[in-house]
Formats: structure tokens, C-alpha cells, sequence
């Protein structure tokens, strides 16, 4: 475990040993005062407090999850119904060699896992994409991607829950609510919550 | 209804203490650019610190509807307004102003916050000529005076170190604190700087990882951004080094073409 300083209210953590999301519950499960935000990204936890005291129970708490066990508790799983005729899905197929069916079939056999949220409210980026479907960003990101396009780039699957600017790749689209402010939590997928997309 | 927008000027939205506690869902914290001003706006109205008021860069004129007690940080003294009259809140000096309603700006909380969020469109849409708000009850305290405090324009800015400071030349800290940085534009999502490139020593792609305000990301360009309120919560760029919470509000109050200068911190 590595502690990177990121101001007096808050350190960023690396080699957390466990999956930053999974590491994110189990210190969220402590309940410890003074702790404003954990946010666990690609391989980081950012951890944000109140105040400097604050800071060194985390840490001690983070130092002591070797006790604790951090894959417990693995989040619900939400499939998600998608129409696969995204705009991108045969030029997908055709820097993948595979067929768009093909493409389809591995995007909808893999379970995937939320890593960590960000880009926008209930924004979750998917881990356990097929390594052939690893592809960089589009060169040109659009304008406006629709809310409840489903996605891919940079190692990760994406629906995006609001229609924004983008530069992944779009495989298909459902018209599942990924975020409202009413429901409690707002956002559908959270770190560790398992996705399985399933074709309509 | 109590106030009617006339002129929003540049932009003008609501704001208070923001979200915070929703970044793990991608939600920015938002809230006052400004909230030391923004507080001792709302303490001249007898307001509490964080009630919802309006934050403008300059140009706002709103009419009143009602009797209400305003306050600004350009005009800091608790002032009744009369029914039919204006209040204008002119840019110039700092980057952010604030306006305040004894009672407070009433709107609908959004995951408990009334702030404008506009990097994420959360909260209330920023303010239109002939948007009418109500205002909340009568605090308990009374309106009294109270002195804003005057910014110098060359107070220095304490820099700290960054998590990603390592991925920059050595001394980068010091070249930073030497440097002169002007302001090239500035938003509630962050502050855009131009004076020294900084030379990266890791050219490697950074996996997005979380940011704080405050914190300075570099992009590929090498000019620096602080970010402000509306920050993403996550980023792909290396945060060089983080301007001390106290401090932010220097660099974020300073308008775009003037000068700020870092005191780097061990």
C-alpha cells in the first residue's frame, strides 16, 4: 500500500492489494467519522475527511484490512436489456476481425464488475471486457452521445446514463434508469455491482 | 415569490455547500466557488453560512416582489429593498460575487444540496431574466454588519505536494513556486493557468484516479488546471501538486489576465 499525498483533507492510496472498489466498501462499512469521500478509480482509493485527525484513522483502518475481508459482500448483480445496433458496432467488427454477431456475443457472454464511477453521476466504468474487444477511444469523441447508449473503450464498458459528449465506442442502447435523484441510491450501478448486458 | 431575475448577467447560479459524499457515483461536489465569501454574505442578512444564495460573475439585476433584506459582498451591508425596487450586483475586482436573501434562495434540494452543478446539470438550471425564487423563513438571527475582506492581488498561494508530483522533473515544485502563472480562464469546474511547461519526467498514460478541489492536473498541452467546485470527481491527468484548501479561493477569485504566484510548501 502506497499513501500519496493529495492536500492536508486527503490522501490518494495505490497498491491497495484488493480492488479499490472492494477495498472502498470495506472501509465504508467502518463508518468512521470525519470521512467526507472515498472514491475508488482505475487502481486508486481517494480518500477525503473533514479534517487532518480524520486522515489517520482511515489510514490505520487501511493498514489493518489485511483482517478484514475485503471480496466479501460482492455487489447485487442488474442485467441490462440491449437492442445491439449501436453506430459503431461494425466498424468495431471489422478492427476486431469478428463478425458485429460475434461482437455482440462476446460483449453479452462476459459478466462484467462496476471498478469505479466518474465522467458524470451514476457514470460506471465496466471491468471484464474481452481483451479482443479492447479498443482506445474514438479519434473524434461525438458531440452528443444518447442517454442509454452502451458502450466501450479503453478497457471498459460504459452505459451512459445521460446524454452527454463522448468518445466511446457504441455497441447498442437499453432504456434502463442508470441515475435519478429520487431513488435511494440514485445511482443503479455502484463500485461492485455485477452487469450482465443481454440481447433484445 | 419574493425576487424576480431582470438581467443574469454572465452567469449566475444557485449555490450553498454543495453535495459532497456522492463522488463514488460520479457526482461533483458543486457549491460556492467562494464559500468563506459566500458565508460572510449570508452572515450579513443573519442568514446561517451555507444558505442557498445567488453566485454570479457579474451583470445580475433582480427586482424585488416582496420586501425582502438583501446583501452583496460589492455592497456589504444589509439593505431592505422595497417592493418594484432593483438590485444590481456588477462584475469587477474578484471572479466570483455573491447576493444574498435574508431567509435564503428557496428551491427544490437536489441530493441535499440547492447548488447549480454545471458540469453535471444537477440542481437548479442557471438563472434567466424572469426567473422568480421565493425565499426560505426568517432566520433567527438578526441582519448585522460585518466587514468583507479585502483580497490582495499578489497574496501568495501555499502549494503542496501532488500524488503524481514524481511524474514531473525534479524541482518542479520549486519552478512552480518561481513562476508567475496568469490566469487564461477560469469556470466553477476549474482555473486554467499558463507560465512555466512543466516537463514531465513519466510519459506514461495515468488511469483515472480521484481529485479534490484544489488540486492541479496537468494536461498533455503542460498548462496547468486547478480544479474548482463543479470538478469531475475523477480524472486522467497527473495532479502535480494541491493549493491549500485555505488558499483556493485566491487563485479562484482571480480574474482571467491577472497574476497569481505559489509559495511551495513542503
Amino acid at each position: 500500500m502506497r499513501v500519496l499525498p493529495m492536500g492536508p483533507t486527503a490522501v490518494l492510496v495505490e497498491d491497495l492489494g484488493a480492488a479499490p472498489a472492494a477495498v472502498a466498501r470495506a472501509v465504508n462499512g467502518l463508518a468512521l467519522p470525519g470521512v467526507v469521500d472515498l472514491v475508488p478509480a482505475a487502481e486508486t482509493l481517494l480518500v477525503s475527511v473533514s479534517s487532518a485527525a480524520s486522515l489517520n484513522q482511515v489510514l490505520d483502518a487501511l493498514h489493518q484490512l489485511g483482517d478484514l475481508d475485503v471480496e466479501s459482500g460482492i455487489g447485487r448483480r442488474v442485467d441490462i436489456d440491449v437492442v445491439y445496433d449501436g453506430d459503431d458496432l461494425e466498424e468495431i467488427a471489422a478492427r476486431t476481425r469478428m463478425s458485429t454477431d460475434e461482437v455482440v456475443a462476446r460483449h453479452s457472454d462476459a459478466t462484467f464488475t462496476v471498478a469505479f464511477c466518474g465522467f458524470a453521476p451514476g457514470f460506471a466504468y465496466l471491468d471484464g471486457l474481452p481483451t479482443e474487444l479492447h479498443v482506445p477511444r474514438r479519434q473524434t469523441p461525438r458531440t452528443r452521445v444518447p442517454a442509454g447508449s452502451v458502450a466501450i473503450a479503453a478497457g471498459f464498458s460504459a452505459v451512459y446514463p445521460s446524454a452527454s459528449p463522448g468518445g466511446w465506442h457504441l455497441l447498442g442502447r437499453s432504456d434502463i434508469t442508470l441515475f435519478d435523484v429520487d431513488r435511494d441510491p440514485p445511482a443503479l450501478l455502484v463500485p461492485g455491482t455485477q452487469v450482465r448486458f443481454v440481447p433484445v | 415569490m419574493s425576487i424576480e431575475v431582470v438581467d443574469a448577467g454572465v452567469l449566475a447560479t444557485v449555490q450553498d455547500r454543495g453535495r459532497p459524499g456522492w463522488a463514488a457515483i460520479g457526482v461533483p461536489h458543486s457549491g460556492a466557488v467562494d464559500a468563506g465569501l459566500a458565508a460572510v454574505v449570508n452572515r450579513l442578512v443573519g442568514n446561517p453560512d451555507g444558505a442557498a444564495l445567488i453566485e454570479t460573475v457579474g451583470g445580475l439585476t433582480v427586482r424585488a416582489l416582496e420586501p425582502v433584506t438583501v446583501a452583496s459582498d460589492v455592497e456589504p451591508v444589509a439593505r431592505s429593498v422595497h417592493v418594484g425596487d432593483v438590485v444590481r450586483v456588477l462584475g469587477g475586482g474578484r471572479q466570483w460575487h455573491y447576493l444574498a436573501v435574508r431567509g435564503g434562495i428557496a428551491v427544490d434540494p437536489v441530493l441535499g444540496s440547492c447548488s447549480t452543478d454545471t458540469l453535471s446539470g444537477l440542481g437548479p438550471a442557471p438563472l434567466r431574466a424572469g426567473d422568480r425564487f421565493a425565499v426560505g423563513p426568517e432566520p433567527e438571527s438578526p441582519p448585522h454588519g460585518e466587514t468583507v475582506p479585502v483580497r490582495t492581488a499578489d497574496r501568495r498561494v501555499r502549494l503542496l505536494p501532488g500524488p503524481r508530483l514524481d511524474w514531473f522533473a525534479p524541482g518542479t515544485l520549486d519552478v512552480m513556486g518561481a513562476a508567475e502563472w496568469r490566469v487564461m480562464s477560469s469556470s466553477r469546474v476549474g482555473v486554467r493557468l499558463a507560465g512555466r511547461t512543466l516537463a514531465r519526467a513519466v510519459p506514461d498514460e495515468l488511469p483515472s484516479e480521484g481529485l479534490v478541489r484544489g488540486a492541479i492536473q496537468v494536461p498533455h498541452d503542460g498548462d496547468p488546471i486547478m480544479m474548482l467546485a463543479d470538478h469531475p470527481t475523477t480524472g486522467g491527468y497527473p495532479v502535480v501538486a494541491v493549493v491549500h484548501p485555505d488558499d483556493v479561493a485566491v487563485v479562484a477569485q482571480a480574474p482571467a489576465g491577472t497574476t497569481v504566484r505559489f509559495t511551495a510548501s513542503p
